[in-house]
């Protein structure tokens, strides 16, 4: 297991003061929370700060984790011996926000995390231990899936690790699969719902739901706009001003389209109906990207003479008309 | 926990099909009712309807009461100040959009 040092997450020294660590928290928690940052890695980055954070803001965790970090530091092992912590008295409060709101990543703190404080995070709580009746909660999760899976539907078998709690309190991670029909038309943030599929009930109440948020993995060549499609098109010179019929691709296949004559670069074509499917469907539109084939021989040369001669005026530092 | 592992389930888009009442959205969103009935007040949640008991929220209001309780918990923001984020994040969303369409990004 590997030992993490939370000060170094945080950036401040071993002597700051529980304020620092709350300022430092703040402050990289703007800088990397998932929700506003866009920063390659900042889910992962968000969840290592507020771990760190979880792990230093409470005196008790503090000085348990203190403890374990000198012996560490001393070349110790810091695996603690089952029992170690019978010193420690650790209250129980948990990383509950006012109102009960979960702390971000409660089920998701390190191993080494949990080995020190046990699953003390307010996911862990053994709330079912003393319900009485009360209808299962609703989960959340999220899932990624391609483009063309949002074009045409798909089947998706997907794995979910969820904590159990079992009648002594005790919490483990176990594996479940859900295979999922995901409809045609969901769109990037969306998300689905999977009735009864969430948290069980308690006293014959109903099962939760299951939420699972939609991203979209990013793809090579379509860029995703809410239920419009781009893609850019490639067309030589002549085609753009000659106009042609080229083949172009789409996310459901290639369709041939019509460049039509006196076409400039940027000009986006509109294939009405083509983007996601909907209630209305999206567009998808054809972006036009001029290409100049290399003066590689004599004849492209000449070529390129000829079209140098054809256009005496011609300025390209100088705005064109239509 | 149910064991359905083996048959098929069929996913529904919350954005568009589904429409929660108060206790149905607070269920979803792990939300209380007093941080739904703030959100409402700050403008974030525009419910149809005119008592709590009768509101109606649209499908995209179980994610901006997600967005707006993780930034309340985690940035410690309040209710006025998770709203005002989120409406500049969908100015950014609105934004980066352009700068999508137009291939600069």
């Amino acid at each position: 297991m590997e030992f993490k040092d939370y000060y170094a997450t945080l950036g401040v020294q071993r002597s700051a003061t529980q304020d620092e660590i709350k300022r430092a928290y703040r402050k990289l928690a703007r800088k990397f929370h998932p929700d506003v940052s866009k920063e390659a890695d900042a889910e992962s980055r968000f969840k290592d700060v507020a771990e760190a954070h979880e792990a230093l803001i409470d005196p008790e965790r503090r000085a348990a984790y203190d403890d374990i970090s000198q012996r560490h530091a001393r070349g110790e092992t810091f695996e603690p011996p089952p029992g170690w912590d019978s010193g420690f008295e650790f209250s129980g409060r948990g990383g509950a926000g006012p109102g009960g709101q979960q702390a971000p990543s409660a089920e998701d703190f390190s191993a080494f995390f949990e080995s020190i404080f046990g699953r003390g995070g307010p996911g862990a709580r053994p709330a079912a231990g003393g319900r009485r009746q009360a209808p299962g909660s609703d989960h959340h999760a999220k899932v990624m899936i391609d483009l063309e899976d949002s074009y045409r539907g798909a089947r998706r078998t997907i794995s979910l690790r969820v904590p159990v709690v079992d009648l002594q309190g005790h919490v483990s991670l176990h594996d479940r699969q859900l295979e999922v029909n995901i409809p045609p038309g969901v769109r990037e943030g969306q998300h689905l719902r999977l009735a009864g599929q969430g948290g069980p009930g308690h006293g014959g109440e109903p099962a939760g739901d299951l939420y699972l948020e939609i991203a979209l993995k990013p793809h090579p060549q379509f860029r995703v706009d809410g239920r419009d499609v781009y893609v850019d098109l490639p067309v030589s010179p002549w085609e753009a001003a000659l106009g042609a019929t080229v083949a172009a691709p789409t996310p459901s296949g290639e369709v041939h389209l019509t460049i039509p004559a006196g076409s400039t670069q940027g000009r986006k074509l509109r294939l009405k109906g083509r983007g996601l499917p909907g209630k209305p469907p999206g567009d998808l539109y054809a972006v036009l990207t001029l290409t100049l084939p290399r003066a590689g021989s004599d004849a492209a040369q000449a070529a390129y003479t000829a079209l140098r001669a054809a256009f005496p005026d011609y300025d390209p530092r100088v705005a064109q008309e239509g | 926990m149910a064991d359905n592992s083996s048959d098929v389930i069929d996913a529904v888009i919350v954005e568009e099909e589904i429409v929660f009442s108060l206790s149905g959205l607070c269920q979803a969103a792990g939300a209380s009712p007093a941080q739904v009935l703030s959100l409402v007040d700050e403008g974030v949640l525009q419910p149809d309807g005119d008592a709590p008991q009768q509101w109606a929220f649209t499908g995209p209001s179980l994610r901006a009461t997600r967005t707006a309780l993780r930034l309340n918990a985690d940035l410690a923001l309040g209710t006025a100040g998770a709203a005002l984020v989120l409406d500049l994040l969908e100015e950014i969303a609105a934004l980066r959009a352009r700068l999508r369409r137009a291939g600069l990004e």
